[in-house]
């Protein structure tokens, strides 16, 4: 197995457009080892990316922040100007795996290692998170709830990386939040997710709003008829009926060990409920 | 395929090695430096048992390529005492008895000095939460729990 640590995007695009074998790019490697040692996946070239400066930095930019893909749990819950304003996206990433695991997960790896139920993706897709991504025909950005389109399956071409994620300028009175239901209180893997993320006018009515679905469907979800809830609202009991039902309206889970179907819908509805009230509350403040 | 020539520092000590892609940092630490103080359990990240420090941050070695710690800084179990003497954690396991048959204690030693370093005064809640990530069938955690809080005090001065 073939081992390359460009330093460049341009290298590691060539890299893997070139590749031969099945390649696979190596960020924080908590799923891709994992999956390696029990034989899911035997990659014939590793492009660790962690070596190229943007996939590792996070910077303001035109308001908002463009977050590498490859910088780490640890080090996004670190950032307290990123914490500051995107309080949902950071502690859906925070949610990821133990201490040990956040020492090295990022969140280009959550999304592309193509689970429904990865928790930063309903939470970036809330916060109308672009994908940058670069590869041999150059630079794109695609919507995160389009980047992917099924389980293991993402809109990437052959030689594409994700490289940053571009998190929007916040509006004034605006916040976002994630929360997810597990059976423990550490280290399991969502049943169901939701992130929401609104903004108020000076009344308190909402003016916006996102809602990104994990773990009920084949992959995470945006749900603009959740979104339609909320928008016009003060997030009143009725309103949030409105949410709960327009949520579960939405759901396409599975029946597994970790819940029926019937359960995953239900407690979706109820995240959605609880995580945009705890928006609610972040906006006032903010 | 040529093995990789990696140099790294370990406990402080400049090592160098030649590994294969395959070679886990785990792999590279028990078999070709001798340093079998860090454990294998789960091979998966789910247990700990093999939590090491990279450039400061916790992870686990098993997660991790032998060939990704060329230019790092390694932190293993075998750095936490002083010689003879033994760092507070380690004395505070053994006074509690928050260890039974052993294998996941230099993991958990390794994690609670990271958490100790960032948190000098953690409470039992964030002790706990830090350590999620390290498995005990032994001890039922509560000695371990009361072991790095009492390290945690005594190096506080407290």
């Amino acid at each position: 197995m073939q081992y390359e640590a460009p330093t460049s995007l341009d290298q590691a695009v060539a890299l893997l457009a070139n590749a031969r074998g099945e390649a696979r790019v190596l960020a924080g490697g908590t799923d891709l080892l994992v999956q390696m040692r029990t034989d899911v996946v035997e990659p014939a070239l590793l492009v660790d990316i962690k070596g190229i400066a943007e996939l590792r930095e996070v910077r303001e930019e035109a308001g908002g922040f463009r977050v590498g893909a490859a910088v780490t749990g640890a080090e996004l819950k670190e950032h307290a100007a990123l914490k500051r304003a995107w309080p949902g996206v950071i502690e859906a990433a925070n949610l990821i795996g133990s201490t040990q695991v956040q020492g090295r997960a990022t969140m280009g790896g959550n999304l592309c290692n193509g689970s429904p139920a990865a928790d930063s993706v309903p939470a970036l897709i809330a916060a109308g998170a672009k994908a940058s991504i670069v590869g041999p025909k150059g630079r794109r950005e695609l919507p995160v709830e389009d980047v992917m389109i099924g389980p293991r399956k993402l809109a990437l071409e052959k030689g594409e990386i994700i490289a940053s994620f571009l998190l929007p300028k916040k509006a004034p009175r605006s916040a976002d939040a994630y929360l997810r239901f597990i059976p423990r209180t550490e280290m399991d893997i969502a049943v169901a997710g939701c992130g929401v993320s609104l903004t108020l006018d000076a009344g308190g009515t909402c003016t916006a709003a996102r809602v990104g679905l994990g773990a009920v469907a084949a992959r995470p979800l945006l749900v603009a008829e959740a979104a339609k809830a909320l928008i016009g609202t003060k997030l009143d009991d009725a309103a949030l009926a409105r949410l709960d039902a327009a949520v579960r309206a939405a759901c396409k889970p599975i029946d597994d060990k970790r819940g029926t179907i019937e359960y995953r819908t239900k407690v979706a509805g109820v995240l959605a409920r609880r995580a945009a009230q705890i928006a609610l509350e972040r906006a006032r403040k903010s | 395929m040529a093995k990789h020539h990696v140099a790294a520092t370990v406990n402080g000590d400049a090592v160098e090695f030649l590994c294969e892609t395959e070679e886990t940092l785990l792999d590279v630490l028990r078999d070709q430096l001798g340093l079998t103080g860090t454990k294998e359990g789960c091979s998966t990240g789910d247990c700990g048992a093999c939590s090491v420090t990279v450039d400061g941050r916790l992870v686990c070695s098993c997660l991790m390529l032998g060939v990704e710690a060329n230019g790092k800084a390694i932190g293993t179990i075998e750095g936490m005492a002083q010689g003879e003497e033994l760092h507070p954690l380690q004395r505070k396991f053994l006074e509690h008895a928050a260890l039974q048959c052993g294998v996941c204690t230099p993991g958990f030693l390794v994690a609670s000095k990271a958490l100790l370093e960032k948190n000098a005064n953690p409470t039992e809640t964030e002790v706990r939460y830090w350590l999620a990530g390290n498995l005990c069938r032994c001890t039922g955690y509560d000695k371990i729990v009361r072991a790095v809080l009492d390290a945690a005090a005594e190096m506080r001065g407290a």
